[in-house]
């Protein structure tokens, strides 16, 4: 009994092995990579902060509390407070949860519209690749951040709806990669003998294109989380995103531009957030494109 | 391909993708938002006010003859009153692009010079300091939001030392030159108008610093990777052995040839100062179409949106079709 548990388990083993040797090497890499480590540590600490935001400060981010108002930095309030009397130091760490539930979701919604919008171009080619990439092209003719802009401005500028403005102007550059991949993996053999065992289109695209192009994909995803900050924190700035008293990261630079010549810190430091989770995110992003290129992984 | 016929294809093209383009901005505008009236007069208006602002607008008539005047009018660049300035939105545009196409050029001006040095350095200086600061430098730079560095550039330049002005592109005493373009930095060099050329350069100096921070990063990553291929080849090993002075070797032998890809980056990088032209421009006050088209959204200001976002799209498709077209002209291969 005992005996053919192990030899399972080295059977398993043996068919993972592969996957264990490069996730070793990938390992490596990711240890070479300084930069990328940094990252790495930056968007922990943020997710770190995000999930236990209320145990690490004592304040709350919306109770007002006039005779503290616009105090400099002290031991009492770290980063100072704002106009009125919230402390900033804990609006920013409550903020970071705002931030990771931008990045997150508007990820999951543009990767969604990119990859299908993709795979099925690609896939089908012909007229339909024509017709979903002049779609793409048409949402490429924009500077995105004035598309996400009429999108949040039209549909009410809340938290919400800025989400949907992005993603729906985010979906482009996931699209035109998950094509071109799609394109080289059609062509392969292994497609046409599936088709001939008389698999729909649907099933060849789901499970048999879409796991071939996502590594790429997945690469540029993570490159642009930080750009999806960077939009959201600028569709709160020009007051078309969160709305205060949301302790959005743009909206409190935003909120501090009255006090900017007296009060440095009330716009200082939000935006010294939004600038390390986007480094850590860029950081990040660009190490995993580098670990993930064949030519750099030799 | 023939040249020309690339250039004509992509034309055509770049007009049905200005249709599209057309046809998002109307949706955006008319099919979004639910009563955009109400939104506008606010809850309890009386009827005949509703009445009438929507025969003026003409939202009274069917979805698809709106459409239709829309296009119409976009096609020989009528868009329309604005309801917030009571101009024709199109004497607005031509009144506010000149300030950010001024504002993105001169921001390109220094971005060019600053990433094209940064970027030639590092790569002749590869993996030593200057090379490690300029990749700090460029990773840096893409994170910072760009409406926060000018926030710290008011700070700093003008409240602490005072040295440059804050908003606008002229002081409040100065008359803006004589127009010919538009732009005051051109206007008043025609004109040889110095007191407002001065005045109009250091007004320009923080926001198109600010605005030009943000492509230097990519502008100096492009040119030092060609730099690097370059200095590899063997006629650049030629030129040293020859004797030649590395000043020499370096800037007449080997600069011109990486520029190439650099050329791309720069006219990529049109599109995203665009872009963050709209925050500089709010944060400087400075009054270009991006701050127009932001005022214009946050008071539902619906023909000035729509002719400026419009206007916006077409300026940056013709930036693309330049860059693609200049491509094609440097690399045959492009051309399919």
């Amino acid at each position: 009994m005992s005996k053919t548990t192990t030899k399972t388990k080295t059977g398993w083993f043996q068919l993972m092995k592969p996957y264990f040797e490069d996730m070793k090497h990938t390992m490596y890499l990711w240890r070479r990579n300084k930069l990328a480590i940094v990252g790495s540590i930056i968007i922990a600490a943020f997710l770190f902060i995000a999930i236990f935001a209320p145990l690490l400060t004592p304040y709350q981010p919306d109770v007002q509390n006039l005779s503290n108002k616009l105090l400099p930095p002290s031991s009492e309030h770290p980063f100072g407070t704002d106009q009125f009397g919230r402390d900033i130091m804990c609006r920013i760490l409550y903020g970071s949860r705002i931030a990771i539930q931008i990045v997150l979701i508007v990820t999951i919604i543009s990767g969604f519209i990119g990859i299908s919008v993709g795979v099925t171009a690609g896939y089908f080619g012909g007229i339909v690749d024509e017709i979903l990439m002049r779609i793409t092209d048409m949402f490429l003719a924009f500077p995105r951040l004035v598309l996400a802009m009429a999108f949040a401005a039209m549909l009410g500028p809340n938290l919400t709806n800025m989400i949907i403005a992005i993603s729906l102007v985010n979906w482009t550059p996931y699209a035109r990669i998950s094509r071109a991949e799609s394109l080289r993996v059609k062509g392969q053999p292994y497609i046409e003998s599936i088709r001939s065992m008389g698999a729909s289109n649907f099933r060849i695209m789901f499970s048999h294109v879409l796991p071939m192009t996502i590594s790429p994909v997945l690469v540029q995803l993570t490159l642009r989380m930080g750009t999806i900050i960077i939009t959201a924190a600028g569709l709160g700035f020009l007051g078309l995103g969160a709305q205060p008293p949301s302790p959005e990261w743009g909206v409190m630079v935003s909120d501090g531009r009255s006090y900017l010549i007296d009060q440095w810190w009330v716009s200082t430091f939000p935006g010294l957030a939004i600038a390390i989770v986007v480094l850590g995110f860029n950081l990040l992003g660009d190490g995993i494109r580098d670990m993930m290129d064949p030519r750099l992984r030799r | 391909m023939n040249i020309w016929t690339y250039i004509l294809k992509r034309l055509l093209l770049m007009i049905l993708v200005l249709f599209g383009v057309a046809c998002i901005v109307f949706f955006i505008a008319h099919v979004i938002p639910a009563d955009p009236i109400s939104a506008m007069l606010g809850g309890n208006a009386p009827d005949e006010v509703i009445k009438r602002v929507e025969a003026q607008l003409g939202y009274d008539k069917p979805l698809i003859v709106q459409f239709y005047n829309f296009i119409t009018g976009a096609v020989v660049g009528d868009f329309g009153l604005s309801l917030r300035t009571n101009n024709p939105v199109m004497q607005d545009i031509n009144n506010y692009f000149p300030a950010t196409l001024e504002l993105t050029i001169f921001a390109i001006l220094i971005s060019t010079i600053l990433g094209i040095s940064l970027g030639v350095l590092s790569a002749v200086h590869r993996n030593k300091i200057i090379d490690h600061f300029s990749r700090v430098f460029s990773i840096v730079g893409v994170s910072m939001p760009v409406f926060w560095t000018g926030l710290l550039l008011l700070l700093l330049f003008y409240y602490r030392l005072g040295w440059l002005p804050a908003a606008g592109r002229l002081d409040f005493f100065t008359m803006p030159p004589d127009h010919i373009t538009g732009m005051y930095l051109l206007d008043s060099l025609l004109t040889g108008n110095w007191e407002v050329f001065k005045d109009a350069l250091r007004h320009i100096l923080l926001p198109a610093f600010c605005l030009g921070f943000l492509a230097t990063a990519s502008i100096a990553r492009t040119t030092r990777a060609s730099m690097l291929d370059v200095l590899k080849q063997e006629y650049i090993t030629t030129a040293k052995a020859k004797g030649l002075k590395k000043n020499i070797v370096i800037n007449r032998h080997a600069l011109r040839n990486s520029l190439i890809p650099t050329v791309t980056i720069i006219g990529l990088t049109f599109g995203s100062l665009l872009e963050g032209a709209v925050l500089t421009e709010t944060v400087f006050s400075w009054p270009g179409l991006g701050r127009y088209i932001t005022q214009g959204l946050l008071f539902l200001d619906y023909n000035s949106v729509m002719g400026g976002t419009l206007y916006i799209a077409f300026v940056y498709s013709l930036a693309n079709l330049a860059v693609d077209i200049l491509y094609a002209v440097l690399d045959p291969r492009m051309r399919t």
